[in-house]
């Protein structure tokens, strides 16, 4: 059977002035929080559970699990911070989401505070997203007026202060440690783990951090119930999901289906590869899970599937690359990205990427040799698994993968060279 | 030493930096924002600057430079009237993007030189940068002003962008509010909106961020219907 679109998070944003509290009120705004207030917390963890509702921000997570690591009763205070600090290169789900809809985020963040019994919640929002963080700011205060926050909310006897808080321009702030250093008005760089923040996060108290379209589910699994979640997406892998496709397709966009749809079908819903060029490469989830070719169009774009077929789910950040984009020439500007993110802390990743960077520039400009790969590829094995976060393993995975399926295109920048070395050699000899 | 800094950051400035602090449970988690309050006063954060964050944060200098020189959007140098970000992450960077930061390079540069990344122009509207994925993928190419979108670009929107700048308008973006400029923007990012309730207005969405419910409509996919769910019941407490 094939896959069709299932706007829930995405449906709203069709309505005139969507990002406002009238609107989001005639559309069932805030009747999941009235529910859930309704509710003992920990039925709401049980439910999350139930749903099979996983972590939307790449990692995949089970996300009542998460909330259920938060020890109860310990006396300290509990906070919930979100992580909107979206930046994957291709990733551009969530600040479309919260640009027209940033009622459903507030909705998710107040029942899932509830639940974890937190009185603090915070916003991380990358700060170059003026306008969503505006959006974001003017929706919390319309939110206050009509006592979805604060104290004692709608008579429960629930209180909770929401802050949007910008950034400043670190992509290394996705990672849920960094950004909550980095919310603690440092520099920011990953913890190491354990202790995990669950119990040990932001000023070292039980904390949840959770990607902006993962909060964004809750208040609709409140309403509708775990069994309507799971009918959607596969048994591993529930619900639905927003796909970004960029790049050479005819309609770049958010379509929202469910999890395990594949690109051919994406494709489709897409109106087909740009121009007709045909399709070369392309990122599943971001730059930082493993490339893909023409020869994956029918992996299910589901946790399970991603893996199985030797990349990752990521951020669903599908990034389509035609014949026309030098695969060397792509891994390079990614390159270049990983090695001026890499926040410095940890020496493989600093060093890795400073090297690899240089190396690809050289192959590039087309001074490279054959052993260079060979380099490229050592280097990479000294960065994976050798650092404190994720950064320094998503920066190899297009290098490893280039090379993996583009290997060709790699050894003619290199050819290229030996052949010029070799007849400036000969030109050399009959001076 | 406070009273050179009255100067520079007036009796408005410091109450601000004290309502950033009352937002969150530990005062040093105001330190981001108040950097962006610092730059809404200055156009960029200067030692001044570094001082006026130590004293409100009672943190040292060197705490506070070494948190302000983390970060790419705290700018070391005064920055001109706009800022002008260009994104050459690849996606972008293929669709046109380091053509287009190639193209402003050269022309908001003099005497023959290009202008390098965070550097202004010689009239003092533009400093130009090249970002890095600015999360708007799928209206690539993307560029933004004072951190506002204008989607879709090519080198030639992109010139007729920068010179309108450069001559004193100020060109609607594409999803935002009307441009002001770089100072500004930087108050709103520290948290203040005071008299700008209009600028929340505009689409919802981009025509492209609206496709996938396009396809389902035109189409008639919809959901699953939604039923009351019924909720769990409260679990039994692990002895």
């Amino acid at each position: 059977m094939s896959n069709e679109l299932v706007p829930v998070l995405t449906k709203r944003w069709l309505s005139p002035n969507s990002w406002t509290m009238d609107t989001y009120e005639q559309l069932e705004g805030y009747q999941g929080l009235r529910k859930a207030l309704g509710a003992q917390p920990d039925q709401l963890i049980e439910l999350v559970k139930a749903s099979g509702l996983r972590g939307r921000g790449g990692a995949g997570f089970p996300t009542g699990l998460k909330w259920s690591f938060i020890p109860q009763g310990d006396g300290k205070p509990h906070y919930l911070v979100i992580n909107a600090d979206e930046g994957e290169p291709g990733t551009c789900k969530d600040i479309p989401l919260m640009m027209a809809d940033p009622h459903s985020l507030i909705e998710g963040c107040i029942i899932t505070s509830y639940a974890i019994r937190a009185n603090f919640c915070a916003i991380y929002v990358r700060g170059e997203v003026l306008h969503c963080i505006r959006r974001l700011n003017a929706a919390v205060q319309e939110a206050y007026a009509k006592g979805y926050l604060g104290k004692n909310i709608l008579g429960s006897g629930f209180d909770l202060d929401i802050v949007v808080h910008a950034g400043a321009g670190a992509y290394i702030c996705g990672e849920e440690t960094a950004l909550l250093d980095s919310l603690e008005g440092r520099r920011g760089q990953p913890r190491l783990k354990p202790p995990f923040p669950a119990t040990s996060g932001l000023y070292a108290s039980p904390t949840v951090v959770n990607n902006v379209e993962t909060i964004t589910s809750v208040p609709y699994i409140v309403l509708g119930g775990s069994d309507w979640f799971r009918a959607m997406g596969t048994e591993k892998s529930p619900g639905p999901k927003i796909y970004s496709i960029s790049g050479h397709v005819e309609k770049p966009g958010q379509y929202e289906a469910p999890l395990g749809i594949t690109l051919r079908e994406l494709l489709e819903m897409a109106g087909g590869m740009k121009d007709g060029i045909p399709l070369k490469f392309w990122t599943p989830g971001g730059s930082s899970t493993p490339l893909f070719t023409a020869e994956h169009l029918d992996v299910p774009l589901d946790f399970e599937g991603a893996a199985a077929a030797g990349s990752m789910l990521g951020t669903t950040a599908v990034q389509v690359f035609n014949e026309t984009v030098s695969v060397p020439w792509a891994v390079m500007k990614w390159t270049e990205f990983y090695k001026h993110e890499s926040c410095g802390k940890c020496t493989p990743c600093r060093e890795g990427t400073y090297w690899l960077t240089q190396i690809l520039q050289r192959m590039c400009k087309g001074e490279g040799t054959a052993a260079d790969i060979e380099n490229l590829l050592d280097i990479c094995d000294n960065i994976l698994g050798r650092s404190f976060c994720a950064l320094g393993d998503g920066a190899v995975s297009p290098i490893t993968s280039g090379i993996k399926y583009f290997r060709h295109e790699f050894l003619a920048l290199c050819e290229k060279n030996a052949e010029d070395s070799y007849e400036a050699f000969l030109a050399g000899a009959s001076a | 030493m406070t009273e050179m800094l009255n100067d520079v950051f007036g009796q408005d400035t410091r109450t601000k930096a004290q309502q950033l602090i009352a937002r969150y449970p530990q005062s040093r988690s105001a330190l981001l924002p108040m950097l962006h309050l610092v730059q809404s006063v200055e156009g960029f954060v200067s030692q001044d600057g570094i001082r006026f964050c130590a004293e409100q944060l009672e943190l040292t200098t060197a705490e506070v430079s070494a948190v302000a020189t983390f970060y790419t959007m705290y700018k070391r140098k005064p920055c001109g009237e706009h800022l002008v970000s260009v994104c050459t992450n690849t996606l972008c960077a293929a669709l046109g993007g380091d053509a287009i930061y190639a193209r402003l390079k050269e022309e908001l540069g003099s005497d023959g030189k290009p202008l390098g990344h965070e550097q202004t122009s010689e009239d003092g509207k533009v400093t130009l940068e090249h970002a890095e994925c600015l999360a708007a993928c799928d209206l690539g190419p993307v560029l933004q002003v004072n951190y506002e979108y204008f989607d879709n670009q090519d080198p030639d929107t992109a010139s007729d962008l920068v010179a309108k700048l450069r001559a004193g308008e100020r060109p609607a973006p594409t999803r935002g509010a009307p441009l002001t400029d770089f100072k500004q923007a930087e108050l709103q990012l520290a948290g203040f909106f005071e008299g700008r309730d209009l600028d929340v207005a505009g689409p919802s969405a981009a025509k492209e961020t609206l496709r996938g419910n396009t396809v389902a409509q035109d189409r008639g996919w919809s959901a699953p219907v939604m039923p009351d769910g019924v909720l769990p019941p409260v679990p039994e407490k692990k002895k």
